[in-house]
């Protein structure tokens, strides 16, 4: 774990609840999805919380992110409340997009979260158009363009990548490479280095280990300032596992991932056990004060799911409103 | 009152609205210093630099994707697609994203963007720069799609695309660049969803979208001759559509032929026709007639290139078959 002074005691036991945060409310969708009260499919982003929480921690509330279908780490990362966030996931009205969205498309507007995207590296322009807006209107805002190793394999992402760096626009593209697009190895699927791809663009690549939250939220800090004051963009490769398979569904994964190297992430490579063990030894927090923090966010992901559950569906009146403003 | 070209109005449109707006930006490529292949732009760097006019590299789903983000975050872009045909490229950012954004963030999220775009045929391109794919977009519910009929209709309309909060694809006819029309030089708009009676007539109703207004007013003139009183109606819009007077036109002249430059199977004839039948039936007394371009990939060969799309003639001979209650059967 990277060190660091321990003055910020409040920022850090923030970011280990915001990872908890993350972790509770997957461990209740799943939940959800498996005892059949969930409409769909949803895609679990458990084990890459020092990704969405080390980098959204360095961000301000009217800074943009653009997420991807494993999105709701980014989404209470970015600031998201349970509630909305679950009655999204369960199609109600309160949700986030008044259940117009659901999992793969939750936004947050006013949190600066421009939304989840279904459609793999799909939301690598509309980041970089974030920035590019914030630039002309004469905002100091970042954009952040959150995707998975998958989407390397998307020409857009080449193409907008390519128009930041012409144009100098703060974005910062963060790659959470999590070892498997779908069903396959990254390996199988990208060719060269990752952090190459940006480098061929002119912009400054980082790689770093994505399950330390205190080393990501550090390197994010200075990007973040550096794209403010006009030295953007820039790229980082963050290497981090998902616990799940590729959506809720994908239990049986044997055959393209050994049980072993998942017991390996979840027992030694857990950013939020690792950060919990770093946080007891500077004498941060105690063991037993962290189990007591863990138990609150549990039990608030607990009520606002029993909360979504008894919320109202949209009025049918509602199915054609919104396609035109 | 001044004449000007269509190509003139679309760049007074734009800087007009940039002078009075300065969240609006316009992307594409070789849209500067070049002013589009079509010189349509000239003068706008000019006047408006290089941070408003901006110059892309050649990646259509690249800057299409730009404009929305900046669309969703307090600016206004224009796109400029060099060629109607470059619309397959940008489909997932203009349909998926773009259009979708609205109603997936339960009305949270706005995308106020023009995509400004061409069509048509008969200028010797051939299969890759001359297809009229209106329909396309028109088929994905999300976008506003807009087809002026003149240099007056493409300033009024553009104007009002740029000032909408939703996203609007706009296509030009890319032969009527250079068509002059009478343009006033003081401000106005068009509203969207308007169709306008080109012509008055009591036979037959041509309606006829964009390239294809032109034909079918010829096609009225030839009629008129033969003493047969031809409406011609400009929908102006297709998304949103004006089914009010498309209707009441039809159901005064009982007969109707869709003209339209896409192509002919699937396509905006088609549903036109179609509401025509539902919404007029029993005032029809000749089966509704669709007239598009022939289902052919747009060959080079100008003897081919000018078989596949309507002609004034054609129109007029398809209409007196109906009017003289010859067709009883679609062509």
């Amino acid at each position: 774990m990277t060190k660091k002074k321990t003055s910020n005691s409040e920022e850090y036991l923030r970011m280990y609840t915001q990872m908890a945060r993350i972790r509770a409310f997957e461990d209740q969708a799943n939940k959800l999805y498996l005892s059949a009260k969930m409409p769909g499919l949803t895609h679990m982003y458990s084990g890459q919380e020092a990704v969405a929480v080390g980098i959204c921690e360095a961000l301000k509330k009217t800074d943009h992110i653009t997420s991807t279908h494993r999105g709701h780490g980014h989404c209470v990362a970015k600031g998201a409340e349970f509630k909305q966030m679950f009655c999204e996931l369960l199609g109600k009205e309160e949700g986030y997009c008044r259940g117009k969205g659901g999992s793969m498309h939750i936004a947050d507007q006013a949190n600066g979260n421009l939304g989840a995207n279904a459609i793999v590296g799909g939301s690598a322009g509309i980041a970089t158009g974030a920035a590019l807006s914030a630039k002309n209107l004469g905002k100091d805002d970042v954009t952040v363009c959150f995707f998975g190793d998958g989407a390397l394999g998307q020409g857009l992402l080449y193409e907008v990548m390519n128009m930041a760096s012409l144009w100098s626009l703060p974005v910062i593209y963060a790659c959470e490479n999590n070892l498997y697009g779908e069903y396959t190895k990254v390996e199988e699927m990208a060719a060269g280095e990752l952090t190459g791809r940006a480098k061929a663009f002119g912009i400054e690549a980082f790689e770093l280990d994505g399950q330390d939250v205190l080393a990501v939220n550090n390197l994010s800090q200075k990007l973040v300032a550096r794209a403010r004051n006009g030295e953007g963009p820039f790229f980082i490769q963050l290497n981090t596992y998902r616990y799940h398979g590729h959506h809720v569904g994908d239990i049986n994964r044997e055959y393209y991932r050994p049980k072993d190297e998942e017991k390996y992430w979840k027992e030694e490579r857990d950013p939020i056990i690792n950060f919990g063990i770093w946080l007891a030894k500077e004498n941060i927090a105690t063991t037993a004060e962290l189990q007591t923090l863990r138990d609150q966010v549990n039990q608030d992901a607990a009520d606002a799911v029993a909360y979504a559950l008894d919320a109202s569906y949209p009025l049918a009146e509602e199915v054609d409103m919104h396609v035109f403003i | 009152m001044r004449s000007i070209t269509l190509s003139q109005a679309v760049n007074e449109a734009i800087a007009e609205e940039m002078r009075r707006d300065e969240t609006i930006f316009l992307l594409g490529e070789d849209v500067a210093e070049a002013g589009t292949p079509f010189k349509i732009l000239s003068g706008l760097v000019e006047e408006f630099g290089t941070s408003r006019i901006i110059d892309t590299p050649i990646s259509e789903p690249g800057f299409t994707g730009i404009a929305v983000g900046a669309a969703m975050t307090g600016s206004r872009p224009i796109v400029d697609l060099m060629f109607g045909d470059f619309l397959f490229l940008v489909m997932d950012q203009l349909c998926n994203q773009a259009a979708k954004t609205h109603y997936m963030s339960g009305g949270k999220l706005n995308v106020p963007m023009v995509l400004r775009t061409n069509l048509g045929a008969t200028r010797r391109s051939a299969a890759q720069h001359s297809q009229s794919l209106h329909a396309l977009v028109a088929h994905i519910p999300g976008v506003k799609v807009v087809l002026p009929s003149s240099a007056y209709e493409a300033k009024g309309l553009l104007k009002t695309a740029i000032r909408d909060n939703n996203p609007v694809v706009i296509f030009e006819d890319k032969l009527m660049y250079q068509d002059k029309s009478e343009v006033p030089e003081e401000e106005y708009l068009i509203p969207f969803g308007q169709a306008n009676i080109v012509r008055q007539g009591t036979d037959i109703t041509l309606v006829g979208t964009s390239s294809m207004v032109q034909v079918a007013e010829k096609a009225a003139d030839i009629l008129a001759k033969q003493g047969i009183s031809a409406e011609v109606i400009d929908p102006r819009t297709i998304v949103p559509l004006d089914e009010d007077t498309i209707l009441s036109s039809v159901r005064k002249t009982s007969r109707a032929i869709v003209i339209d430059e896409g192509h002919q199977s699937y396509g905006v004839t088609a549903e036109i026709a179609s509401r025509i039948s539902e919404g007029a039936f029993y005032h029809l007394d000749a089966p509704v007639q669709r007239m598009g371009a022939m289902d052919v990939p747009i060959p080079f060969s100008p003897a081919l290139e000018d078989l596949t799309v309507p002609t004034p003639e054609r129109v007029a001979i398809r209409a007196m078959a109906l009017v003289k209650g010859e067709l009883t059967y679609a062509i």
